[in-house]
């Protein structure tokens, strides 16, 4: 569907949304699974609306960086997929992908989520390294929120493999019931701006429509660990205020949604 | 003969549990996920649509062009390094050639049609596995198609000649071979043949009769969740 910005610019500014939603709600359905590649470590695989991203976690036992000798690490990359979007195209991930990757990374590292510490098994040696690998399989808007979400969840999912004592090897087909060490549970939520009303959850049409967006990823105490301002235009402080005041709000409900996914 | 009893307890011709869905990825133009056991494969179908890089176009007939991907967490061993491989690349292009000779682009010259695949989780057979999501993706997007393409890997584990290998089999410490097969439904042709590992002449045709047999099973479901997609009295309604 082809709407011309102004018309959803416009009709934002009479509180009203294309597909009748609240300017501040969620799309539904939202679906929240984990387990869902075996071959993974942690995987999840998250659905808001018609947009559906997949996150899988693969560890491995590498020796820990000269300057934090007892942590181990993590890294999240993001893949935007050809198979997501006819706007996507093979090749080397682009901004947009690097973007994505970033502001899901920070948002984790940041808050210390995963106890670096412990993920260590020999100082100088060897220690755990998670890799998070965002993917998207349906682009239809606000993929920051849904990374954040498949991300939380497959960490959570995650399991520990089987180390052979002896030689130190990873069995990649066996798990542990060891779980990584999480000590916040991280959420990103991501407010857009157009003229003086803020939205939740864009689809992409919407997405292309506003003026700026604000990421803020927050833990269960509304403690901020990562922002992101994106578009064009500029924030005030009173713009930022009540963009956070949103996003804290609605890091709660998809929270909720997350607990209720996994219990 | 050794290996009578199969690993993981499946009778000589019997294929893992398969699921398939059609309409899965509605940014695309026609998309199916297709499941093997624990290999899952995703399809995208985009187009017909302009081609680029333009010097590839084809001014007499529209092109089908397949990209495979695994994702990097879908090896049960260490992570893959997201990015095309050699391998990746090389699936792409007999998945391409396995798919094509149904496919009737003459109705689109200087169009692409762009199929993706990839997948969240393997154990084996992953070739195949894309190829019946692409198949069906292809019907779900309304190319027109001459005959169906069902895929499904055979071969000969310590000389036994069995359907559908998994991994542990592929890998089994004995004489193996693995004999991916693609073949069109009605007019029982072979679109795609490869084969690695160690086979007599004998059981190579064992084995590729085998496929023949096994293969409509795997066109039932192809045909079952394309008609779940599409229901008949829907149709009959308008």
């Amino acid at each position: 569907m082809i709407v011309n910005k102004e018309t959803i610019s416009q009709l934002t500014n009479e509180g009203k949304r294309l597909d009748g939603r609240a300017l501040t709600e969620y799309r539904q359905p939202i679906n929240i699974e984990t387990n869902i590649s075996w071959t993974a470590e942690g995987s999840a695989r998250v659905q808001i609306g018609e947009t559906v991203v997949m996150a899988g976690v693969k560890l491995s036992l590498e020796k820990p960086y000269n300057d934090t000798p007892n942590e181990g690490g993590i890294m999240i990359n993001a893949e935007l997929l050809p198979l997501s979007s006819p706007d996507y195209e093979s090749g080397p991930p682009g901004i947009k992908a690097i973007e994505l990757a970033r502001v899901t990374d920070r948002g984790i590292r940041e808050a210390k989520a995963i106890d670096m510490k412990k993920l260590c098994v020999t100082p100088g040696e060897k220690a755990w390294f998670v890799i998070i690998d965002v993917i998207t399989i349906n682009d239809a808007g606000n993929l920051f929120d849904a990374a954040s979400l498949a991300t939380l969840a497959a960490l959570k999912a995650a399991k520990l493999p089987l180390v052979d004592p002896e030689t130190g090897a990873i069995n990649y087909k066996k798990k542990t019931d060891v779980s990584l060490p999480l000590l916040k549970e991280p959420l990103a939520v991501t407010v857009y701006k157009n003229n003086n009303s803020l939205i939740i959850d864009p689809t992409a049409e919407e997405e292309k429509s506003f003026d700026a967006r604000l990421t803020v990823a927050s833990d269960e105490k509304g403690t901020i660990s990562a922002m992101q301002k994106g578009g064009e235009a500029p924030l005030t402080i009173e713009d930022v205020d009540k963009m956070c005041d949103l996003a804290l709000e609605k890091a709660k409900f998809l929270r909720e949604e997350l607990n209720k996914a996994l219990n | 003969m050794v290996y009578t009893k199969r690993l993981d307890g499946r009778k000589i011709d019997e294929l893992r549990p398969m699921e398939a869905k059609a309409g899965v990825i509605p940014n695309a133009d026609g998309s199916a996920m297709f499941k093997a056991g624990k290999t899952t494969a995703y399809a995208a179908v985009y187009g017909p649509r302009e081609m680029y890089p333009r010097f590839l176009q084809n001014p007499k007939i529209g092109v089908l062009r397949c990209h495979y991907g695994m994702m990097p967490f879908s090896g049960s061993g260490e992570r893959i390094r997201p990015g095309s491989s050699r391998r990746a690349q090389e699936i792409a292009m007999v998945m391409t050639k396995a798919l094509a000779p149904v496919v009737d682009l003459s109705a689109f010259p200087n169009a692409v049609v762009d199929v993706y695949v990839d997948l969240p989780q393997t154990d084996a057979g992953t070739r195949c596995a894309a190829i019946s999501a692409a198949a069906i993706a292809l019907a779900d997007a309304g190319i027109p198609m001459k005959d169906m393409i069902s895929s499904v890997a055979v071969g000969q584990v310590d000389g036994t000649v069995v359907a559908d290998l998994c991994y542990d089999e592929e890998a089994y410490d004995a004489i193996v071979s693995d004999v991916p097969v693609a073949m069109t439904h009605n007019s029982r042709e072979i679109t795609l043949l490869q084969m690695d590992g160690e086979i007599s002449k004998d059981d190579l045709i064992k084995a590729l009769k085998l496929a023949d047999s096994v293969l409509d099973k795997v066109y039932a479901e192809q045909k079952r969740a394309l008609k779940e997609r599409f229901p008949m009295d829907k149709g009959e309604e308008k």
